[in-house]
């Protein structure tokens, strides 16, 4: 395998973390395979994360163009597809991202590219590319292996590597020219549209309850509410929570919600999906309390307790209020 | 539907819109403890019950809600065993007016640009404006086949929908993004979108729902029917050539508190007072 191909990754200005990630994985296979690693960064203009990057990787293509400004399908298949046909890489990685999750599928099956996504670690095997996954709600893990081929395509998920932005490498800097688009309108790029204000900063917090699947219904929540108060903590919640609208997508903790770091995250019947503990992980102390005794959030909690939410909270609200 | 919902769907003008949503059949897993088989290939399932995918379930809620302020109609397809009738009643139950099921024999094993060579077959000899699948399912996760499909029709696409509004030649989705941001795209239509949960609020089906729609046909078609052999499809047509199930390694994990409701609970209280700076 001659060269890694990695597609850099950047919203609203700013490189984003799982460039590095992918960096970080794709020179560990490039030290291991004697391949070179090749960092895409497509951009209006792309030569500031080009020059960003080029620590971490042997190569860095660079392309400027409005086209390329954001992130779109349509124009970034367009150019990738050229690149990967006059390159040929061995190994293509994207970040398992929302624009890596909407390009990549587009991108193999146009390029006849074998491809895994979200995968949390890659191991070139003498059979065949193997990847590490994740299925069934995180609870198993899943080990796949290619059939011998001569590219693969991985999407990679992010947090699973460090992002180490300088790996004492100085990328050979190529600017490309972009391609002629032809017709680009069946999906256009229109804007970005901000969080709505919350009624409460969830990130602002020393202690956040947070309620997940195990509330059950949303006639729990006043009890879990009361607790809450009782130790002066903010109210925040997981994913399906947020779904059914039983609480404002501004308490939502994860991926696609917020990040927070509360002294104290005591997480009440969420079983842990990878997207919500990418947002709390890095809380000081966190209280699990989850009936399944395998749920995931046991791996991340400090502290489990095994039994059903909506008994431990009258409790444990007893005990503060009576305090 | 709530007056301001009813607002969002009253925008989209075209008439008659005619929706196909590929569903898939699951096991419930959320509460359940899992188990693997002897060699490693698959979850026991005896014991589990099966529903609709998630994600699926919100992409029928938005097509029947879509049609039923518009018109035209909506048509379910799923991939599974005898089983899988279930899900396209449960469908039909919310709305959805006709349901095709790919029968399975022949796709064991199958990857998702399997699945997804299976649906473009059934779709391209219908006539639709929308086609909707969900963002990804909850057993495997690969999250590719709505993608591979657009590919297949050569339609635009767009995944990870949370919002779709009418335009005048078109529509325009918010996608949504990490860290609470959304971006909006306009789009021409015929068009392939992949739906994220909280799209709306799905319906409730209930077992009388469920009685009402028992005797609609369901179209039945097979791998052979739609043309593909054993080169294109199941573990002979897959990119993989083995996979392996093992519990995640558990690491050292939390301190597990032991004992009564009330005792563990003490201790917890006592941890929040200590670490939560309350004195």
């Amino acid at each position: 395998m001659d060269e890694i191909l990695v597609l850099a990754e950047h919203r609203q200005g700013e490189l984003r973390e799982i460039s590095f990630e992918m960096l970080s994985l794709a020179n560990r296979i490039g030290k291991e395979e004697s391949s070179g690693v090749t960092a895409v960064v497509l951009g209006d203009p792309a030569l500031p994360f080009a020059e960003e990057i080029k620590g971490a990787c042997d190569r860095v293509l660079f392309m400027d163009d409005p086209e390329l400004a954001n992130y779109n399908a349509e124009p970034y298949l367009n150019v990738i597809e050229q690149i990967i046909r006059e390159r040929n890489p061995g190994l293509i990685i994207l970040g398992h991202t929302a624009s890596g999750m909407d390009l990549a599928p587009a991108l193999a099956l146009r390029v006849g590219i074998a491809l895994a996504t979200d995968c949390l670690e890659v191991n070139m095997k003498e059979g065949g590319l193997s990847v590490l996954r994740q299925v069934y709600g995180g609870k198993i893990n899943s080990e796949l292996i290619f059939k011998p081929s001569e590219r693969y395509m991985i999407t990679l998920r992010p947090g699973c590597f460090k992002a180490e932005r300088e790996q004492a490498k100085s990328a050979e800097m190529v600017s490309m020219q972009p391609p002629a688009w032809g017709e680009l309108n069946v999906r256009r790029f229109l804007d970005f549209l901000e969080a709505e204000l919350g009624d409460v900063d969830i990130t602002a917090a020393d202690i956040l309850v947070s309620i997940g699947r195990g509330i059950g219904k949303v006639e729990n929540i006043p009890i879990v509410q009361e607790f809450a108060d009782a130790i002066g903590a903010t109210l925040s919640c997981s994913r399906p929570v947020a779904d059914q609208e039983w609480l404002p997508k501004s308490r939502q903790v994860g991926t696609s919600g917020k990040t927070v770091k509360p002294k104290v995250y005591i997480a009440l019947g969420i079983s842990g999906a990878f997207q919500h503990q990418a947002g709390m992980k890095n809380a000081d102390t966190i209280i699990a309390v989850n009936t399944d005794p395998k749920a995931p959030i046991f791996q991340t909690a400090h502290y489990g307790i095994v039994a059903d939410m909506m008994q431990v909270v009258p409790a444990l609200k007893e005990i503060f209020t009576r305090a | 539907m709530r007056a301001w919902q009813k607002k969002r769907y009253l925008q989209l003008e075209v008439r008659n819109m005619n929706i196909v949503v590929c569903i898939k059949q699951v096991p419930e897993v959320g509460d359940a403890e899992l188990e693997i088989n002897r060699d490693g290939t698959d979850i026991l399932r005896e014991d589990l019950e099966f529903e609709i995918n998630e994600w699926d379930n919100y992409a029928v809620e938005e097509a029947v809600r879509l049609k039923e302020v518009n018109g035209g109609k909506v048509t379910v397809v799923t991939l599974g065993d005898e089983d899988s009738e279930d899900v396209l009643r449960h469908a039909l139950a919310m709305g959805a007016d006709e349901a095709i099921q790919i029968e399975e024999e022949g796709f064991e094993g199958s990857d998702g640009l399997s699945i997804a060579k299976a649906l473009y077959r059934v779709l391209k000899d219908l006539s639709f404006d929308l086609v909707m699948t969900g963002v990804q399912s909850s057993d495997d996760g690969m999250g590719q086949v709505g993608v591979y499909l657009a590919g297949m029709l050569d339609l635009p696409y767009a995944t990870l929908v949370i919002k779709i509004e009418k335009k005048e030649d078109g529509i325009i989705v918010n996608r949504e993004l990490e860290a609470n941001t959304q971006e909006r795209l306009e789009m021409t239509l015929p068009a392939v979108l992949t739906i994220q949960t909280g799209i709306n609020t799905p319906r409730y089906v209930s077992i009388m729902g469920i009685q009402k729609v028992r005797k609609v046909a369901i179209n039945e078609v097979s791998a052979e029917d739609l043309g593909l052999d054993s080169e294109d499809i199941g573990s002979e047509g897959s990119i993989f050539s083995s996979l392996h199930f093992s519990m995640p390694q558990l690491g050292e994990g939390a301190e597990m508190l032991t004992g009564s409701i009330e005792k563990m609970s003490e201790q917890a209280a006592g941890i929040i007072r200590d670490k939560g700076g309350m004195s």
